[in-house]
């Protein structure tokens, strides 16, 4: 079992075609590591061992038929409870959609499933992926494998988790100001972001439409691009989707070559306020990028620093729209309907129930700033910062290849440090939120332990638009320096390690 | 309470008397504004596949898209684009280079997003207008009316009330919703401020409803069955002062849904505003509803403490941004439009203004055209339709088009009294059988034994015998009373049960008696 979950997810792609193990035997490991760990962990909302095992049955049964299978057919997957699942229960980590079955699949569940991965179960996560520890799941935090005193990050902590505990070898989640990175790099994994309309939405249970984009998380730079390749492409049930090639991630990652390239470090993402060890670390990845034959510059981007009031307007605004939906009448939970009152008090019931402090926060700060008279203020001048940033961008992107800054300010802080401050847990996606607002892509890649606390630092890499292969490029080659130098993964270093 | 709350009260409680409508039109001066919603004929909704037909069991045709489950996203129904921005050249507006939809965020049961995709400042189509013809005693004036915007959006799901006298909500044991036309592709098509219409300002509305459901109808984007709610009109009127630049407060009337209701509800608003005005009080900005039984409008909510839609641009779609050449192409498709079509027929067919303004009246104009292609000559075409089938349509109380007989059969009907096959009174009956479902004219003429006896043996044996028993009326023909002919005529017509051509039954009697006629 163990040398199974070892496996890197390509590895164990490769074992199961060719006879070495079975997506059964594949499956079955995960689920008993699962069953051993997830108590402590609890990265899982639902764990879908039946049907996980069926699923391993029917791929090992194509794959005896003589059928072609992708290079993760029989991997198992954990999906982030944001993205609907046909046949187990979809609920956001909220009490109001508690127990519901979406009667469809999101596309990345239904690629996925099609390419023969296996779904293990639903991932916890910040309630309608508003946050950044999993504290603000309705179904309880998911702990840090690194220390389990610590948060996961957010709001794909679930995800993370359960990759960096050994509980899946892959896991998707959503990244709408950092869910994917964040979480990534306080667990020590690799994260990506991919270029917005990259990967379809449909099925993703909105937040922030303008933000939200499917991503990977994986222990290594090459699983997370297979993955990445698996579900991505263009999508015609979703309107924003890009009718482009999926950059060539997978041939990037393998590449793991800097020599010649350009690198950007973002001036505005260091410095004051943020964790001396993460910063010596970050300085550390930098040199390392050096000696590898990259050229490395400092860059300005001066709206970068407005990035964050931006967001917390745009994103507000788009989820008290989004949100508006569950209003009990055709799914979800349903208060106080004893039939003597109105919809409406229903409704209200319903809503007043069934979300969470932090995304009733959010709504009323977006329904504040979409009000008539405010729009300008707030929607209309977020959308303009929103440009500048683009702008920040393009200029740095016509001087170098990618841009590099730390994924977070910290190291993944206490369980319950943050809840009561808002503000200080929106600073946990300081560096990653440009990217979201420009809609490009970033990866981050582990760079070491920061010294005071042992907890892993991520390295942020920003490339253009639909240039994600650039991100995988330069992280799979800080990956593989690191590993020479280290012998070996950081992850290993972990608790949860096998 | 004082005796001002007292006052205060009966002012807005107990509605003051209506003023006569002329009364009001010589110290005001009504100005319209129309916003009509047009719902579009597309086989699926406006942003998923779902299926659009009418009266389909309730939530069969529905998907994750158009129920607003978690997850599910909008792609726009690129026909309703088309459809849209065809009404919009049709309109003579110009077509946005580039817009985008926007979220009109409410909370209503039958709204499953809770949010309607509609557009917001980016109209697709802006900027055009439309004549309409109104007749007036002192002939037809022409009123160019102005539109201000057509635009895209989503209709809502349909929500009934169950239990209460009253169908409404308020009384109701509770309701039921079908999400069937959740999702339905409408267009709203709104006009600039309507002035200087004077007392012809209810007319005016009339025609401009009417007017525009013929060019939806040309243009075939929709069906326009305003019974069905295809087709839906709000109403808004508000009355300036003579002699003033500043508009009234107006009120708004919604869901006014047939050609007839337009006019009263005009009409009825104006007569109902004078009133209030007169008794020194001031009109409510508000939303009324028209009573379609009293032909009178009623409160609904106030606008004044309405809500705040916070429109914002909707992140889920992308913006619209129509090819320049797909528009030209657009345009150089459009079909004769009714203006065009109403000039060209009257001068073809070489009409009066009365005779032009029957067949507009009566809706027949693409009928009558229809049977002219079909080889009628128009003046008989045109008769038909307007006297015999519009008596037949009134009397079943349905619509000219609605009647089960194509212009082709009546065309057929035509050429046969043409070649003498039938008599008017026989293609009468001939058009009761085509009517009744018994088949084409000819399938008629045969099963019925309808057609004119006018072989001349046949005929000839019936002159013969009318001759013989008439022999004084037949002498007094001879004596050059020719008059007195029609009565062998009509004996002739008795014996051949009226299938007898008379004319030529008239001519066989006079050659038998030797008499020039």
């Amino acid at each position: 079992m163990t040398e199974l979950i070892r496996l890197s997810a390509a590895e164990l792609g490769a074992a199961i075609a060719s006879g070495e193990t079975s997506a059964v035997e594949a499956t079955q490991a995960y689920l008993d590591r699962i069953e051993a760990v997830d108590g402590e962990i609890h990265a899982f909302l639902h764990v879908a061992a039946e049907k996980a095992l069926e699923q391993a049955r029917a791929v090992d049964a194509r794959r005896a038929a003589g059928e072609e299978l992708g290079p993760l057919a029989g991997v198992p997957v954990a999906h982030k409870d944001v993205f609907t699942t046909k046949d187990m229960p979809t609920t956001a980590a909220s009490k109001i959609l508690e127990g519901w079955q979406p009667p469809y699949d999101a596309t990345v569940t239904e690629r996925l499933r099609d390419a023969g991965l296996v779904i293990l179960g639903k991932t916890n996560m910040d309630e309608f992926a508003m946050g950044s520890s999993t504290e603000n799941s309705a179904y309880g935090p998911t702990r840090n494998p690194w220390n389990t005193e610590r948060i996961p990050g957010g709001s794909s902590g679930g995800s993370s988790a359960a990759v960096a505990a050994f509980e899946a070898p892959l896991a998707t989640g959503t990244d709408t100001g950092g869910s994917i990175r964040q979480p990534a790099a306080v667990c020590g994994l690799v994260g990506v972001k991919p270029t917005y309309g990259s990967s379809s939405r449909y099925g993703l249970i909105a937040f922030a439409s303008s933000l939200d984009t499917p991503g990977p998380f994986a222990r290594n730079v090459l699983d997370a691009a297979l993955l990445h390749e698996a579900f991505s492409g263009h999508d015609p049930r979703d309107s924003t989707s890009v009718d482009a090639p999926v950059p060539p991630v997978v041939e990037a990652a393998r590449r793991a070559d800097v020599s010649g390239m350009r690198i950007g470090m973002v001036k505005e993402l260091s410095g004051e306020g943020y964790q001396p060890g993460v910063l010596q670390r970050f300085t550390e990845a930098v040199e390392l990028l050096e000696s590898l034959g990259a050229k490395v510059v400092e860059v300005s981007c001066p709206s970068f620093t407005t990035a964050l009031a931006a967001y917390y307007l745009i994103a507000p605004s788009e989820c008290s729209s989004n949100l508006a939906r569950f209003d009990a009448m055709r799914y979800g939970l349903r208060v106080g309907d004893d039939g003597t009152r109105s919809a409406e008090e229903v409704m209200s019931l319903t809503r007043a129930q069934g979300f969470g402090p932090e995304v009733k926060r959010r709504i009323i700060l977006g329904t504040y700033a979409l009000s008539s008279g405010y729009y300008d203020a707030y929607y209309g001048s977020a959308q303009q910062v929103r440009t500048l940033i683009k702008r920040d961008f393009d200029a740095a992107f016509e001087h170098v290849d990618v841009l590099i800054s730390p994924t977070t300010p910290t190291t993944a802080f206490p369980l319950g440090e943050r809840t009561d401050d808002p503000m200080a847990m929106y600073l946990a996606d300081l560096c990653t939120i440009p990217t979201n607002l420009a809609g490009n892509a970033a990866l981050s890649v582990p760079c070491g332990l920061a010294p005071e606390d042992d907890l892993p630092v991520g390295l942020q890499v920003m490339a253009p638009a639909l240039a994600d292969d650039r991100a995988y490029q330069v992280g799979a080659a800080v990956e593989a320096a690191l590993r020479d130098r280290w012998g070996g993964d950081l992850l290993s270093r972990c608790s949860y390690a096998v | 309470m004082g005796s001002a709350v007292t006052s205060n009260h009966s002012a807005t409680g107990g509605a003051p008397a209506l003023v006569p409508y002329d009364e009001v039109l010589r110290g005001y001066e009504p100005v319209l504004g129309l916003e009509t919603h047009v719902e579009l004929g597309t086989r699926s909704k406006m942003f998923c596949s779902c299926a659009t037909t009418f009266g389909a069991e309730p939530n069969t045709q529905v998907c994750p898209v158009c129920l607003a489950l978690p997850g599910a996203l909008p792609v726009v129904n690129g026909k309703a684009v088309e459809s849209a921005i065809r009404l919009g050249l049709a309109l003579n507006c110009s077509i946005a280079e580039w817009c985008r939809f926007a979220r009109k965020n409410y909370f209503y049961p039958d709204m499953p997003k809770n949010y309607q995709i509609s557009q917001y400042d980016e109209p697709l189509c802006y900027d055009g207008h439309l004549d309409v013809t109104v007749d007036t005693p002192d002939g037809p004036r022409e009123f160019r009316i102005g539109i201000e915007r057509v635009h895209m959006e989503e209709d809502t799901g349909k929500t009934s009330h169950v239990g209460g006298a009253t169908g409404r909500i308020h009384g109701a044991d509770y309701s039921i919703v079908d999400y069937n036309r959740a999702g339905i592709p409408l267009l709203e098509i709104v006009t600039k401020p309507i002035e200087h219409t004077g007392e012809l300002a209810p007319l005016v509305a009339r025609a401009y409803v009417t007017e525009l459901r013929d060019l939806v109808r040309a243009l075939g984007i929709s069906d326009v069955r305003m019974e069905e709610g295809s087709l839906r009109c709000d109403v808004n009127v508000s009355l300036m002062p003579r002699g003033s630049t500043e508009w009234g407060t107006r009120t708004e009337t919604k869901n006014v849904n047939s050609l007839r209701s337009v006019e009263r509800a005009v009409r009825h608003e104006i007569e109902r505003q004078g009133g209030v005005l007169a008794a020194g009080g001031r009109v409510v900005q508000e939303t009324r509803h028209f009573q379609e039984n009293t032909g009178t409008t009623v409160a609904g909510r106030s606008k004044e403490e309405a809500q705040d839609y916070r429109y914002f641009p909707d992140p889920d779609l992308v913006p619209v941004a129509p090819d320049r050449a797909w528009v030209e192409q657009l345009r150089a498709g459009l079909p004769e439009l009714p203006a065009a079509k109403r000039r060209r027929v009257k001068a073809e067919w070489n009409l009066t203004d009365k005779e032009l303004r029957d067949l507009v009246n009566a809706d027949a104009i693409d009928l009558v055209e229809q049977t002219v292609a079909a080889g009628a000559p128009p003046a008989e075409a045109r008769k038909w339709w307007l006297n015999e089938l519009s008596r037949r349509a009134t009397e079943k109380g349905t619509e000219l088009a609605e009647l089960p007989i194509t212009p082709a059969q009546v065309a057929r009907v035509v050429a046969l009294v043409a070649e003498g096959a039938l008599t008017n009174k026989l293609a009468r009956q001939v058009v009761d059988g085509v009517l009744a479902g018994e088949g084409e004219p000819d399938e008629v003429v045969e099963a019925r034994g309808l057609r004119v006896v006018n072989d001349d043996s046949a005929l000839g044996e019936a002159v013969d015998q009318a001759i013989a028993a008439n022999a004084d009326v037949a002498e007094k023909v001879r004596n050059g009373k020719i008059a007195a002919v029609g009565a062998l005529v009509g004996a002739v017509m008795k014996a051949t049960r009226g299938q007898a051509d008379a004319g030529r039954a008239r001519q066989l009697i006079l050659e038998r008696l030797g008499v020039q006629g």
